[in-house]
């Protein structure tokens, strides 16, 4: 791999966000939303609740993880978009450029735009309604990194649907979060699903960090293991996201789909 | 005893089959260094095809590509670092201007002083008092002189390029073909040239092969050609391989 052509793919979306406020906007603007609705909705649940349980740090924390897993599938997305909707396919492949270092600045795209999203939801979620990233303690990482990975998955996924199907099947892309939420329980336990749920949530690495957050709320203790077992699933998830993706690029390849993208044919 | 360098592009018994269509079928030509070959035939032939199979964008269903002796099924990366292309069909992302393009595939193409490469390009091309504009902007014939200049980055020992004067006015065709005579002259490599301008093909390249149906019907020199098949020039000849009045079997006869 030749870090070059990974940091010009990660260039070439650089380029664009900075000359498109289309395109810097929803950097922050959803998930600004998103924590005041949210922070709000917390804060008023916290009043008329009975208990002394505290919504912010089980609710706002939880929504701010989730909106970053959006953040990440969708930096990674919106960077491979760019090249379907210029119809650069051509240009893009018939280069050096292996998959490899191209889904590397896929990744690196993300990475940038994720980390703005994030930063504004730190902000907001502590300065506005006080939510204290203390109560998580160090879990707060591996937290992030499950979610990290398995943004970068589901990304990669999507782009390979796109590649396969044509720019049509960009409706595939945007409904996989709200499709992947009921199964990993942002906002309730596990246990609260039917059978057949959670045998699919146990699959999807976000469903551990969700009830690590409530166990520790709960003031349980911190469950290391299951969330080695979501990293290393998240991690397992993003190579085979790799191989569905070198896959596809493959049997675009092989039919002539790269070469004549647009016209859906293969 | 000298070691000649090899070929700058070797395309041996090439095809391309779609379920029951066959667009290449076992073509074999040579691109040899400082010199331009034409790919000529009707619409459909296979040219594009071709290309895209040298491109390493598609797959051959059989038959082997080596540029500068490099298999393409082999080394593909190192295949690709020699070679570049413009395409009337592949304008660089709009959204981006002349200097982002060229920067961004610059660096996939690992070119070194990058910065004054593209000075130069852009001086080259004419496109300096465009450096900054953003490539949907420009008019087609700007755009194609950026396509040239984004093809010429890493300065390629093979080019290829698919009607590159398409939508230029006369002038700036002429120019664009002296360029192009220049570079091949000049450098070490070769140039694989498509074009339906049959004055522009006669004019600029040293060899031509007339494709039909996936098929290499003839090749030669594209100034005696003609002559030799009873036509007064390129284009008579290729309306007559276009209307298959051409019979290899035979002799060649029209």
């Amino acid at each position: 791999m030749t870090f070059s052509r990974t940091a010009a793919i990660f260039l070439r979306q650089f380029y664009l966000v900075r000359g498109s406020v289309a395109r810097f906007m929803p950097l922050f603007v959803w998930v600004t939303v998103d924590m005041a609705l949210w922070g709000f909705m917390s804060r008023y649940l916290n009043q008329i609740s009975a208990s002394h349980y505290n919504f912010v740090p089980a609710l706002l924390g939880a929504v701010l993880l989730w909106d970053f897993f959006i953040r990440v599938m969708q930096g990674v997305t919106m960077a491979f978009f760019e090249d379907v909707w210029s119809r650069n396919f051509l240009n893009i492949f018939a280069t050096p450029l292996s998959i490899s270092e191209y889904i590397a600045g896929l990744v690196l795209s993300s990475m940038a735009t994720s980390s703005v999203g994030l930063t504004v939801m730190l902000v907001l979620s502590t300065t506005v309604f006080g939510l204290s990233y203390f109560v998580y303690g160090f879990l707060l990482l591996p937290f992030i990194l499950v979610l990290f990975l398995f943004g970068i998955t589901l990304g990669i996924v999507g782009s390979s649907l796109v590649l396969r199907y044509g720019p049509a099947a960009e409706w595939f892309v945007w409904p996989i979060p709200a499709l992947v939420s009921p199964f990993v329980g942002v906002f309730y336990p596990i246990a609260t699903l039917p059978a057949w749920m959670r045998w699919i949530s146990r699959a999807l690495p976000p469903s551990y960090v969700f009830e690590s957050i409530r166990t520790i709320l709960a003031g349980g203790k911190a469950p290391l293991r299951l969330l080695a077992l979501a990293t290393g699933l998240a991690t397992l998830d993003v190579l085979l996201a790799w191989l569905a993706f070198t896959w596809t690029y493959r049997y675009a390849v092989r039919t002539g789909l790269i070469a004549r993208y647009s016209a859906e044919s293969v | 005893m000298t070691t000649h360098p090899p070929d700058v592009l070797a395309v041996a018994d090439l095809r391309k089959v779609y379920g029951d269509m066959v667009a290449v079928d076992a073509i074999s030509f040579t691109v040899r260094r400082n010199e331009i070959v034409g790919l000529l035939g009707p619409n459909g032939a296979g040219k594009t095809t071709t290309i895209n199979m040298i491109l390493s964008v598609l797959e051959p269903t059989s038959g082997t590509i080596h540029i500068e002796g490099l298999d393409l099924a082999r080394h593909r990366r190192k295949a690709m670092e020699r070679t570049n292309f413009a395409a009337v069909y592949a304008p660089l992302p709009g959204n981006l201007t002349v200097y982002q393009n060229l920067r961004i595939f610059g660096m996939i193409y690992g070119v070194k002083h990058l910065t004054e490469r593209i000075a130069t390009l852009l001086g080259m091309f004419d496109l300096e008092s465009f450096r900054n504009t953003k490539c949907g902007v420009l008019s087609s014939g700007e755009q194609t002189r950026v396509c040239l200049a984004k093809a010429m980055i890493n300065q390629p020992t093979l080019l290829l390029l698919d009607e590159p004067t398409a939508s230029l006015d006369p002038a700036s065709a002429r120019d664009v073909r002296t360029q192009i005579r220049q570079i091949a002259a000049q450098g070490t490599g070769g140039v694989l040239w498509t074009s339906h301008n049959m004055y522009e093909v006669q004019d600029v390249c040293d060899r031509v092969l007339f494709l039909s149906h996936g098929k290499i019907l003839l090749q030669g020199n594209p100034k005696t050609l003609p002559g030799e098949f009873g036509k007064e020039n390129l284009e008579e000849l290729f309306i007559s391989i276009a209307h298959e009045k051409l019979s290899l079997e035979s002799g060649v006869r029209l």
